[in-house]
């Protein structure tokens, strides 16, 4: 294709990236370098209900004069990434003079909410990500093992919890890990104990979060995997058995290895989807455990009377770049081979 | 059931004919409200619809979302909403971003029912109408603190107490509970707790925070020591689930909303036996102080600045409608009303007496926001066991005051 027509080619959807994607990735960049102006406080005296107290209030006149000037605030520059609701630069470096051993250090910079909140999101992503490509796998492998009249209905049912929207699929599940709920009774007489608990204690809430995980997106690998075992070829298999290959080392050295582009597929997916986990956070209440980085921009946009719109997009771009490295890897790959193969 | 809400709408609609005959003296304007979701507010949104009619045009958006609307909603020039029905903590950023208007001249022509406590002024000014009353109080089971040998606790020491009788007495493990939900629930727990040492939260006439110090550890160790009497999953429970627990039976005393006191003493979701020995009391003072550890909130409703006159008088006519006394009789029990014509029922109880004894309003000041959302992040590592009292109250203070400064509270 020549250069000129290509371009007219992808034209539309390049124009279309531009403007939903790169534009407002570029507005949340320049949101994140401002902040609030510095406010202009008045002691007044406030009535109420109550009765009546001196207090603190904004000077309306005095902001509004400041605000007209400077609609997007006060320009910040990279402070808001290095303060402690994010980077820390400063906390974390005091952490280091101050701390007595490796350990302690980590403990204190966990401390930190962007820390603990990168050290939840991470676990879950390279905890989920593989057991969700090993369990998919294994259902694909199972269900394409069934009779023919029993596969339908089989694939339907394992669909179900990709089906099922995350925050009421997480709420419903809290409702049955509860000490009284079907789960969590279940789990107190297995393992008899009548205090156990998944929602206090935060090592169990992580496990639990970790599961829902696994058992939200697995049909997803699930169904990847299938489509691709019907276009398995039969000759080499036939091949591979007349060589009396075992069942185990047919999958083992046919069916896996021509897989592999759907495997590294499902990867690049889970990858992203997983390092923004938020639902089940939401749905688990587990914010006291565990936080992720989507968390705390929710939060800092949802948790109070006030947002925080400086904070969130200085989240937002460094859960961008977090994304960004954790598929540099994948993406490198598939780059070598898309090279390797002659075009 | 059924039948009861056949007589409630009738009731509702009969309110709605009577007062839309007398058609609020109104003849033409736009009303918009913007509420919270709940059935003391649906009944004035139903005061207040009752004067559409002719060149009058009444619509509602009742969510509770609504806090997070309600600036944006404001800012457009019109106002999406001409009011904003707002409590103590949500008017502050409509105050800080100059959005509401001041209703003193309103006040003067439409406001004759209005008594002098429900005008909110703030540097003299009108900017709310206040109309119900809401704290957080003790709840107690009388049968229960009967079987134990107590009586119902006046200081969180006595509940303390109560609660080891109960477990000792081989009644419940977990006898207490209170809305400890990490995030704003658990941030108002501390707060409540805080202003019962009678200490200030910040430093006067400043953005300075002021709680980590003896106060804030001693309120910090009570809340954990109470917590050894509440379920484990307590940093999950917010104001839903500790009135299922409640309704459910599995509390006998319990720090909640006395908002809810009429839907846990109805005749629905719960048994004779909970509804009946429920008893709704005043919020326990502690550490020998002498201010319930509780803060009071009001619900109002304040007029938009950007819309236009005459919209804004429509939409305070139809408001008073809203909060009419009429209205007010035919919803008593929804709400503690701070409306003329109000009768104090089983359910307000507790909040009458928390007023009585003392307690402060919830903090108006422009910077609390940012300080209830970093109790709320930061405490619930010292409540696990995972920090000490003094680095979580360390750890609030270095949160707050990077919010404050991004709001550009503190320099």
């Amino acid at each position: 294709m020549k250069h000129r027509t290509f371009l007219w080619f992808i034209l539309p959807s390049l124009s279309a990236m531009v403007l939903f994607i790169a534009l407002p990735i570029v507005s949340v960049f320049v949101q994140s370098l401002f902040v609030a102006h510095d406010q202009v406080l008045v002691v007044t005296e406030n009535c109420g209900p109550f009765g009546c107290k001196q207090t603190t209030t904004v000077d309306q006149e005095a902001m509004r004069a400041l605000k007209e000037a400077a609609p997007l605030g006060k320009f910040n520059g990279f402070e808001t990434y290095t303060n402690r609701g994010h980077l820390a630069l400063a906390e974390v470096s005091q952490a280091w003079r101050s701390a007595t051993g490796i350990g302690d250090f980590v403990l204190q910079v966990l401390n930190l909410p962007f820390y603990r909140a990168v050290a939840f999101t991470l676990s879950y992503t390279f905890v989920v990500t593989p057991f969700v490509i090993l369990l998919g796998l294994a259902v694909a492998l199972g269900v394409n093992s069934l009779p023919r009249a029993i596969k339908g209905p089989t694939i339907f049912v394992s669909l179900l919890p990709m089906i099922v929207t995350p925050l009421i699929g997480s709420l419903i599940l809290f409702w049955m890990i509860d000490s009284r709920g079907l789960i969590g009774a279940t789990l107190q007489i297995l393992f008899d104990d009548p205090d156990l608990s998944l929602k206090a204690s935060p090592t169990l809430t992580w496990i639990t979060l970790f599961v829902y995980g696994v058992w939200h997106s697995a049909p997803f690998s699930f169904i990847v995997f299938y489509a691709g075992l019907q276009t398995v070829p039969q000759d080499t298999l036939e091949a591979a058995m007349i060589d009396g290959a075992t069942r185990w080392q047919r999958l083992r050295y046919v069916v896996v290895p021509y897989m592999t582009p759907l495997v590294t597929f499902i990867t690049l997916m889970q990858l992203m989807d997983n390092f923004r986990v938020f639902e089940p956070i939401v749905g688990f209440s587990a914010q006291a455990s565990a936080t992720s980085l989507s968390y705390i921009i929710y939060n800092d946009l949802r948790g109070g009377d006030s947002q925080l719109f400086g904070s969130a997009a200085a989240t937002s771009m460094l859960t961008i770049l977090g994304v960004a490295v954790l598929l540099l890897p994948v993406l490198i790959r598939t780059w070598r081979e898309f090279n390797r193969k002659p075009v | 059931m059924f039948l009861k809400q056949i007589a409630l709408v009738g009731a509702v609609s009969a309110l709605m004919a009577s007062t839309a005959y007398a058609g609020c003296g109104l003849t033409s304007g736009s009303v918009r409200i913007l509420s919270n979701d709940f059935p003391a507010l649906h009944a004035v949104a139903a005061g207040a619809e009752a004067c559409a009619g002719g060149g009058v045009e009444v619509t509602k958006n009742q969510t509770t979302e609504h806090n997070d609307l309600q600036v944006a909603a404001l800012t457009s020039n019109p106002a999406q909403y001409t009011t904003a029905v707002v409590a103590n903590s949500s008017i502050l950023p409509l105050m800080n971003d100059g959005l509401i208007r001041p209703l003193d001249d309103l006040v003067a022509k439409h406001g004759q029912g209005l008594q002098k406590s429900q005008l909110v002024t703030i540097d003299g000014k009108v900017m709310a109408i206040a109309f119900m009353a809401n704290a957080q109080h003790l709840w107690v089971r009388d049968d229960i603190l009967a079987k134990a040998g107590v009586s119902a606790p006046t200081t969180y020491e006595e509940v303390l107490s109560a609660s080891q009788a109960i477990r000792d007495a081989g009644i419940m493990e977990y006898p207490f509970a209170m809305n400890t939900k990490s995030g704003w629930n658990l941030g108002e727990e501390f707060v409540n707790m805080y202003m019962g040492t009678g200490a200030e939260m910040f430093v006067p006439g400043t953005a300075q925070v002021a709680i980590n110090n003896d106060h804030g550890v001693a309120a910090l160790n009570m809340l954990k020591s109470l917590m050894e009497y509440s379920n484990p999953d307590f940093l999950t429970f917010d104001s839903n689930a500790t009135q299922a627990l409640w309704e459910g039976g599995e509390l006998a005393i319990a720090n909640m909303w006395g908002s809810r006191g009429g839907a846990v003493l109805d005749d629905e979701g719960s048994t004779e036996e909970v509804t009946s020995n429920t008893r709704l009391i005043a919020a326990p003072t502690w550490g020998n102080g002498s201010v319930p550890a509780s803060t009071l909130w009001w619900d109002g409703f304040t007029i938009s600045k950007n819309i236009s006159d005459e919209d804004a008088e429509a939409t305070f006519v139809a408001m008073m409608n809203g909060i009419s006394t009429e209205m007010v009789q035919a919803n008593n029990d929804k709400a503690v009303w701070l409306i003329d014509g109000y009768v104090p029922g089983r359910a307000a109880e507790g909040i009458a007496a928390t007023a009585t004894a003392g307690a402060a309003p919830y903090p108006m000041l422009p910077f609390m926001g940012a300080l209830h959302t970093a109790l709320g992040n930061e405490l619930s590592d010292f409540l696990q066991g995972k920090e000490s009292a003094e680095q979580a109250l360390a750890d609030v203070e270095a949160a707050y005051n990077a919010a404050a400064k991004e709001q550009g509270f503190l320099k």
